[in-house]
């Protein structure tokens, strides 16, 4: 009998993450604008309202002694951020028109030359670059690195950057936003209070910028709240990539798809791999699947480690050390899976936390800088004296779709959906899209919920290379080398069911790239207890795609990416 | 030609083996003792022996014995002074370069009279260490020189004591007894962790006896401590406590990463595992493939037998 | 009561804590932090209570670790900085961290028990010594009284007690407290506190650092399979090296 992960949902409810205020006035904490989350989005809305703030000082008092906050559940900014990555400048030269010049920002490199190759177990043929792939005149980056250096300029901007704070509910009072809770620090594993317990504060704000990434745990509880989603629910992808430091320099940005990846239709395997030079000495590879996927024994992780004994791959690396791993789910939804809206009262959404993600392309993050430059600018709209708080919100979804995030995401929006019906299929029907920018097929393609695909088993984990400890690497060691050291005496963050049929507690054990979830004792019906390792865990979010849901750990928990 | 003088820590009558191990290294060096009642521990160590015995410094405090050796580099002209770590001793060193403007290398393994060697940044990397001051001080790591048992006659003469005011403002209330339960984890010479491989949370019994045996402290991984089976005050690892023991025997544990960066500076590492490609085996130095249940107890018995407890 | 901790901003951990080949010392040119030890420390001032004041020495970018500490509730940061002092070792910093402590006048000095970079350095009887004032480490329980102290002091052989008249030094362990969280209101406060920067002169170091090399190997690794005879071995092994 053929399990579906949504078959054995979580104990969950978005509406865990809505609260009413409840620390006396006193004790919250008032500040101008709350933005959860310190990455490209959520830092360029920062940047933009000091600029704002520096161009009307008068308008700057209204937002109080504490204008505008960043709350970042990782240890720092950064620790959380993780991507390929190729960034089309487009959104960093809006945000910093004027004031800071490409060649003033620290990116690891411009893509000199690409090559889109088609892997078989043995050889690399090149393709062409399909046209949503080309990749001149961008720019390659450590988004980790990144997100430290936009950090910086959001508090050289004046913004007040929290790291080590997790937001935890979205205050929601007589139907408005008015800020977050954060959540507690110093519980034990049952909940109970340690001797440094410390209580999450609420956090008063007129405006809350959601800008949470894949995943966003506040977003999708105020997509519920407040009726927001989309017709088409939203699908992810789960990228696990190393940093390599190499011997001999990279000279080229190179996509790969086919080989580890099954073509045929019912393995539903949709994705490939990215290998980027990140400066002279480190390169940087990953592999991206789409979480559709339908056999239960496949591990990205274990793909990627695969694909490192490519001939044409393993040359790339030899000489060459790990520095660090790292994995992240994607959104993969695209413009069919949008929210309805981006705005509610009090509150505006940007970035991943939304999809927005140009999934051929491979590219979001210029679109994560836009939309949080817009939301500022709404935002700090609405401090302007005489503006109706809701008619200047909504004006940002106004400013989206005017954007050119509205237009790419249109333009390509079937084409992740078209591999549903298999790669070749796929390919084909993809390149109608292109040719056609997007007018044929008409209409919008549906997603399907990746936790609703119907599981089986191959033997496919025979094939995942033992891992030697140089080229190819073990669960455990990797999630050393992402530099989680969380604290273990806290309450578990994963919600999922704990009984289930044996099949799915090996699909979530095969699925984690941290080790989080292994299959314990049979109980003699057919279902197996699912035992967990919640402080493994590096936030990737895969499992909320597949049946459970991630909910964000204490502050500073997780993953320490420096260079990913 | 150096002239070195070896701080010599002694307890309950006898000298410490750490500081007979830095003795024993360096050829021709002298030692000193200092406490009251302590001139026959001096004894038959094969060189000249200083005795600083005042009932003054009865206590094993460390400022007065800054006071003492100050005193004998100053008279006698000592160009390098060495100590074995402990804890008083590190607290003596680093006063008496304080006092003598006199460099300090810890975490010593090796030492040739003009550079040492130093393990840093948990054991991955060894610094060669010198010295640019004209009196050189030094302290030898816990464990890295063999105990080494000397013999001889010693010369003993008694060092002069003469201790600056601020040096006895610091009192001994109740001196430390001998310690009714087992070390801490911290504190033990031998720990004995256990880990999945032993099957139950019972089995827990193995790894304590064994470390009682032993006189040791029983540590778990973060696995067993996620499951329940043992506190989580007990656990080594990443993100629990990192000890560097003299013999730390793994029983059931794999070896994963994150519990060798807590426990990968012990001397000797003893690993019981059934399964022969546990990554424990990769950086122990007794790697024993087998069944811990079978094991473990009789070596218990034989640890017992050979200690005669 | 007037109490001044001593604390240490060092690498990251998860920066990865590299030495650099041409200095051959630690690299410190990433994001610094309040070593872990010295947060017990802090976290003792707090408690015992009166004005806190967090002191350190190092570069300018020191400073963030002591908004940690300002962040947890101290009351005043004094940064020791100054080129001259880059790659000072026990004797220049005792020295330094002794004369901003002399200027502050404080009853008690905390440190933590050691550096969560450097390891084994006991930098509190040095510091000690030049105050000419008793000192009492790993202080795992400490009472205060009106004009003495009270420690009790972990040795490898028990513990301890120790009686100090103040002003006094205390390096305490981490077996003292559990460190508090900083609150928000605390971590928003911080950059309001007072913060200043002191320059020192600088000592000539004592010590050099010559090489780096990778670490030894821990020797021959013997694997056995168990015949029956693996706990007589095991005891065999031991004996041979001393350990039973």
């Amino acid at each position: 009998m053929s399990v579906r992960p949504s078959d054995f949902p979580p104990p969950w409810s978005p509406d865990e993450a809505i609260a009413a205020p409840s620390d006396p006035v006193d004790e919250r904490i008032d500040v101008g604008i709350c933005i959860v989350g310190a990455g490209p989005a959520g830092l360029a809305a920062a940047i933009r309202l000091g600029q704002l703030m520096e161009e009307d000082p008068a308008t700057a008092e209204q937002l109080g002694d504490v204008p505008v906050a960043v709350l970042e559940k990782g240890k720092a900014p950064g620790s959380h951020l993780l991507s390929g990555a190729v960034v089309n400048p487009r959104g960093l030269q809006r945000l910093f028109k004027g004031r800071k010049r490409l060649d003033e920002m620290p990116f690891a490199g411009h893509v000199e030359a690409e090559s889109v190759l088609f892997l078989t177990r043995s050889k690399a043929l090149r393709i062409p670059t399909p046209p949503t792939m080309v990749n001149d005149r961008n720019y390659i980056v450590s988004l980790s690195r990144f997100g430290r250096w936009l950090a910086e300029e959001a508090e050289s901007a004046g913004a007040t950057v929290l790291p080590e704070t997790v937001a935890e509910s979205l205050l929601v009072d007589a139907g408005r936003v008015v800020g977050v809770r954060t959540g507690d620090r110093g519980r034990g594993r049952r909940g109970e209070e340690l001797s440094n317990f410390e209580p999450g504060s609420d956090i008063a704000a007129r405006v809350t910028i959601l800008a949470e990434g894949t995943q966003g745990h506040l977003t999708s509880a105020a997509l519920s709240h407040f009726g927001m989603a989309g017709e088409h629910p939203q699908v992810w992808a789960l990228g696990v990539k190393e940093v390599w430091r190499v011997a001999k320099p990279l000279d080229r940005v190179i996509h790969t798809m086919g080989w580890p990846l099954r073509a045929g239709r019912k393995y539903r395997e949709f994705g490939g791999s990215f290998i980027y030079p990140v400066g002279d000495d480190m390169v940087t590879i990953g592999m991206v699947v789409g979480l559709d996927y339908r056999d239960a024994s496949l591990s990205v992780h274990d793909l990627l480690q695969e694909l490192k004994t490519h001939p044409r791959i393993r040359r790339i690396l030899d000489g060459g050390e790990r520095l660090q791993w790292g994995a992240k789910t994607i959104p993969e939804g695209g413009f069919v899976a949008l929210p309805k809206r981006f705005s509610a009262p009090g509150l505006l959404l940007c970035g991943d936390g939304v999809g927005l993600v140009n999934v051929p392309a491979l590219k979001g993050i210029h679109y994560a800088i836009e939309s949080g430059r817009l939301a500022a600018e709404a935002a700090w709209r609405s401090f302007a004296r005489g503006a109706s708080q809701r008619t200047v919100l909504s004006s940002y979804d106004d400013a989206l779709r005017e954007s050119f995030v509205w237009d790419d995401l249109r333009e390509v929006r079937n084409m992740r959906q078209a591999f549903g019906r298999g790669f070749y299929i796929g390919g084909a029907l993809a390149s109608m899209q292109t040719a056609t920018k997007g007018r044929f097929p008409a209409g919008d393609s549906p997603t399907e919920r990746d936790a609703e695909q119907q599981l089986f088993t191959t033997s496919r984990a025979s094939s995942y290379p033992a891992p030697d400890g140089k080229l190819t690497f073990d669960k455990l060691s990797s999630v050393f080398a992402s530099g989680n050291r969380t604290r273990d005496d806290q309450p578990n963050h994963i919600r999922i069911q704990r009984r289930v049929p044996r099949e799915l507690a090996e699909m979530w054990a095969h699925m984690c790239p941290a080790q989080v979830y292994e299959v314990g004792e049979a109980d003699g019906d057919g279902t197996v207890e699912v035992r967990l390792a919640p402080s493994n865990c590096v936030q990737c979010g895969a499992i909320t795609a597949k049946g459970g849901r991630l909910t964000p750990p204490e502050g500073g928990s997780g993953p320490e990416y420096t260079v990913t | 030609m150096a002239k070195t003088l070896v701080f010599l820590e002694h307890h309950e009558g006898a000298v410490q083996k750490g500081s007979l191990g830095v003795l024993a290294k360096v050829d021709g060096a002298h030692g000193v003792v200092i406490g009251s009642g302590v001139r026959s521990i001096a004894d038959g160590l094969g060189t000249l022996v200083w005795s600083a015995d005042d009932e003054r410094l009865e206590a094993p405090l460390p400022q007065p014995r800054v006071d003492v050796i100050a005193k004998l580099v100053a008279d006698e002209g000592y160009d390098t002074v060495l100590f074995a770590q402990s804890v008083l001793a590190a607290d003596i060193a680093a006063g008496l370069a304080a006092r003598l403007g006199a460099g300090l290398n810890w975490g010593l393994i090796d030492f040739d009279g003009e550079k040492g060697r130093a393990p840093q940044l948990q054991d991955t990397v060894v610094v060669e260490v010198g010295w640019t001051s004209p009196v050189r001080l030094g302290i030898f790591r816990a464990g890295s020189l063999d105990a080494v048992a000397l013999s001889g006659t010693s010369e003993v003469r008694d060092a002069a004591v003469e201790l600056e005011d601020f040096s006895t403002l610091a009192e001994m209330v109740e001196q430390a007894h001998a310690e009714q339960q087992g070390p801490s984890i911290e504190d033990a010479d031998v720990i004995v962790a256990g880990g999945r491989g032993l099957g139950q949370p019972e089995n827990f019994s193995l790894a304590e006896e064994l470390a009682k045996a032993l006189g040791g402290a029983v540590a778990a991984t973060r696995a067993v401590v996620d499951a329940g089976w043992y506190p989580y005050s007990a656990q080594v690892g990443q993100t629990g406590k990192t000890v560097a023991p003299k013999l730390y025997i793994a029983l059931g544990i794999s070896g994963a990463i994150q519990h060798k960066v807590g426990m990968q500076g012990s001397n000797t590492i003893v690993a019981i595992n059934k399964d022969p490609n546990a990554p424990i085996f990769e950086f122990s130095d007794l790697g024993v493939v087998g069944d811990l249940h079978a094991i473990v107890p009789k070596l218990t018995e034989l640890v017992r037998a050979k200690r005669g407890s | 009561m007037k109490i001044v901790v001593c604390v240490k901003a060092v690498p990251d951990a998860s920066a990865g804590r590299r030495m650099d080949a041409s200095s051959k010392r630690l690299n410190r040119s990433g994001e610094l932090t309040l070593s872990d030890f010295d947060s017990y420390a802090v976290e003792e001032a707090l408690q015992i209570g009166g004005e806190t004041v967090v002191l350190s020495m190092g570069p300018e970018r020191a400073v963030d670790a002591l908004r940690k500490a300002l962040a947890m509730g101290a009351d005043r940061a004094v940064l020791v900085s100054s080129d001259d002092l880059a790659g000072s070792d026990l004797l220049g910093t005792a020295s330094a961290l002794a004369e901003a402590i002399a200027k502050e006048e404080p009853d008690l000095v905390l440190f933590g028990q050691q550096s969560a970079d450097g390891g084994g350095a006991c930098l509190w009887a040095a510091v000690a010594e030049k105050m000419r004032r008793p000192a009492i480490s790993q202080v795992s329980e400490l009472t205060v009284e009106d004009s003495s102290i009270t420690g009790k002091r972990q040795t490898e052989f028990g513990y301890d007690t120790i009686r100090a008249p103040l002003p006094a030094i205390v390096a305490v362990s981490d077996a003292i407290n559990t460190p508090r969280y900083p609150s928000l209101k605390g971590i928003m406060g911080a950059k309001k506190k007072p913060q200043e920067t002191l320059g020192a002169a600088a000592v000539d170091p004592g010590t050099t650092v010559l090489e780096l090399s990778p670490p030894p190997a821990r020797g021959d690794s013997v694997k056995i399979e168990d015949d029956g005879s693996a706990a007589e071995k095991i005891v065999e092994f031991l004996a041979e090296k001393r350990l039973v």
